[in-house]
């Protein structure tokens, strides 16, 4: 089984539509959403993880894609930019899945993109601006 | 054995002077004890690397053809405005200054994403700025408006003056309340849901020298990833507060007030820093040598994580309001863990300064020690310390009298 985490953006004509139901119906998906939001002008943007054989995940990616769905990969998602960093650790507390973690020894930061559900809470709490979404 | 400052420039002039770093020197008091590393090592390198708002920098732009005297006028700097109460083309651009048109806080929390410290860095990493002024018109100085492009090697005099910074020991801020608060401390999330500290702890200068027996008026050191010195106590100086055993402040504690040629530093080390919902600060990188002239002061700088204590205030009500308690008392050692405890609860710490740019800096100093690029100075006078009247009070108000009351 494998995991895909990917970034869905949606049209307002979409907004509406059961399109994770036929992830799951037609394309034998299971689907955890991560984040879910739908912006003032009734664009949604949805955080899933995508877990199925590869057959299905190529398949199910497809047919979003053909509704009209933006697809991106979440790893695009955040970036940290460690030239930007200090490696203060102001952002650790404020990472729920450890993405932002510290050597304790050394007290240095790093950034684990896989973990990275792009929850964005980092963005606001970084000083230097090392941490920035990248749509 | 005692040794003098000159007599450990001597060793560095021949190359046998032995430098090592504030963290370094802790594995050799614990190998050789005290006694021994007392007469074998000649400087403890220290360093820090935090937010220190009480920065800024003053300016001689260079008059221009015809004159203008941008004193008393009005001028910013990439839209920043900064003081202009000096004489004709010297200002002070402070680093918490913002543009007269961001909307600070008014669109709560504000982002804060440009003001005076960015201006600094920006100007240090050797790229332009937009210099634009209005001024009155004299006799001597007709000129009333002024727009250019400028850089820091066009300028004829560029200077890091910061009033405070190197804060000995600080707050751990929490937040007591049901909602999440923005404070200079980083953003505090409700219930105790993290702690932010602000200190590197064993690294930093003043815990290394914590009744200020070798950093004095003078003092030179590595500022900002040049040179610069130590020129008075900082503003809040407070050296007469509850000290453990080992001399270090529970509380914060005594500050430095610096000085140094901004030409010759450089972006790493000072960095513009936006504080949602707070404002702007500028991070600064300084370094302190410590000499090493007695046992008493090799003891001093080889205090551990372990043996340095901060007070947990709340920020939410105990700080704003100025109102006394300190919920709980923590190591550095505790703090680097990643977690505390406060009032029974498990709280997750970050930090607003560097340990590991810290360390950096203190490497680099031993570096320039080392490569004999930088000598020791001896203070030319104390900065107040234990025992001394200074300390700090709140503002006494008093209120206006109205005419005819």
């Amino acid at each position: 089984m494998l995991k895909k985490r990917i970034v869905l953006t949606f049209p307002p004509s979409l907004v509406s539509q059961p399109i994770t139901y036929y992830l799951v119906k037609d394309y034998n998906l299971m689907f955890n959403i991560m984040r879910g939001v739908v912006t003032p002008d009734e664009e949604g943007r949805l955080v899933l993880e995508l877990s199925g054989n590869r057959k299905s995940l190529d398949a199910g990616i497809a047919y979003l894609k053909q509704q009209g769905i933006n697809v991106e990969s979440l790893s695009h998602d955040i970036k940290w930019r460690e030239n930007r960093c200090t490696h203060c650790t102001a952002c650790i507390p404020a990472c729920p899945t450890n993405a932002l973690s510290v050597n304790r020894k050394t007290m240095e930061v790093s950034f684990n993109k896989e973990d990275c559900i792009a929850c964005e809470l980092c963005i606001s709490i970084c000083p230097f601006k090392a941490l920035v979404i990248n749509f | 054995m005692a040794k003098t400052v000159s007599e450990i420039n001597d060793k560095i002039k021949k190359g046998t002077a032995v430098v090592v770093t504030a963290e370094e020197i802790i594995d050799i008091v614990n190998r050789q004890g005290v006694k021994h590393a007392a007469k074998e090592v000649d400087v403890v390198t220290t360093g820090t690397f935090g937010p220190m708002c009480s920065s800024g920098a003053y300016f001689n732009f260079g008059h221009t053809k015809p004159r203008i005297k941008i004193g008393g006028g009005h001028c910013t700097l990439d839209n920043v405005p900064a003081y202009t109460g000096l004489a004709a083309v010297d200002v002070y651009l402070g680093a918490t200054a913002c543009p007269e048109d961001d909307p600070k806080n008014s669109v709560y929390p504000g982002t804060f994403s440009h003001g005076g410290a960015h201006v600094i860095e920006k100007l240090v990493a050797g790229k332009s700025v937009i210099l634009k002024s209005r001024a009155y018109g004299t006799d001597c100085y007709p000129r009333r408006e002024l727009e250019t492009e400028i850089k820091l090697k066009d300028m004829n005099e560029a200077v890091l003056f910061n009033p405070r910074n190197c804060y000995q020991n600080y707050n751990v801020a929490v937040n007591l309340s049901d909602k999440t608060i923005y404070t200079y401390m980083g953003t505090l999330r409700p219930r105790l849901a993290n702690a932010n500290y602000s200190c590197a702890g064993q690294m930093s200068p003043l815990m290394n020298d914590p009744c200020y027996k070798t950093i004095g008026i003078g003092t030179r050191i590595f500022l900002g990833g040049g040179e610069g010195y130590v020129i008075w106590q900082g503003t809040q100086h407070n050296p007469n507060v509850k000290r453990g055993d080992n001399g270090v402040p529970r509380v914060p504690s005594g500050t430095l007030a610096v000085i140094g040629d901004l030409k010759k530093m450089s972006p790493d080390w000072l960095r513009g820093a936006s504080f949602t919902g707070y404002g702007v600060s500028l991070t600064v990188g300084i370094g302190v040598p410590i000499p090493v002239l007695n046992e008493e002061i090799l003891r001093y700088t080889a205090v551990t994580d372990k043996d340095i204590i901060a007070p947990v205030v709340d920020y939410s009500v105990s700080y704003p309001q100025v109102k006394p308690g300190i919920l709980a008392e923590v190591t550095y050692a505790e703090l680097k863990s990643g977690t505390i405890a406060v009032k029974g609860q498990k709280v997750q710490t970050g930090a607003m300064s560097s340990y590991s740019k810290a360390v950096k800096i203190a490497e680099l100093l031993k570096d320039r020690i080392l490569r004999h690029e930088f000598y020791l100075t001896e203070a030319v006078a104390p900065i107040p310390s234990v025992g001394s009247d200074t300390s700090v009070k709140l503002l006494n108000e008093k209120p206006l009298k109205r005419k005819g009351e």
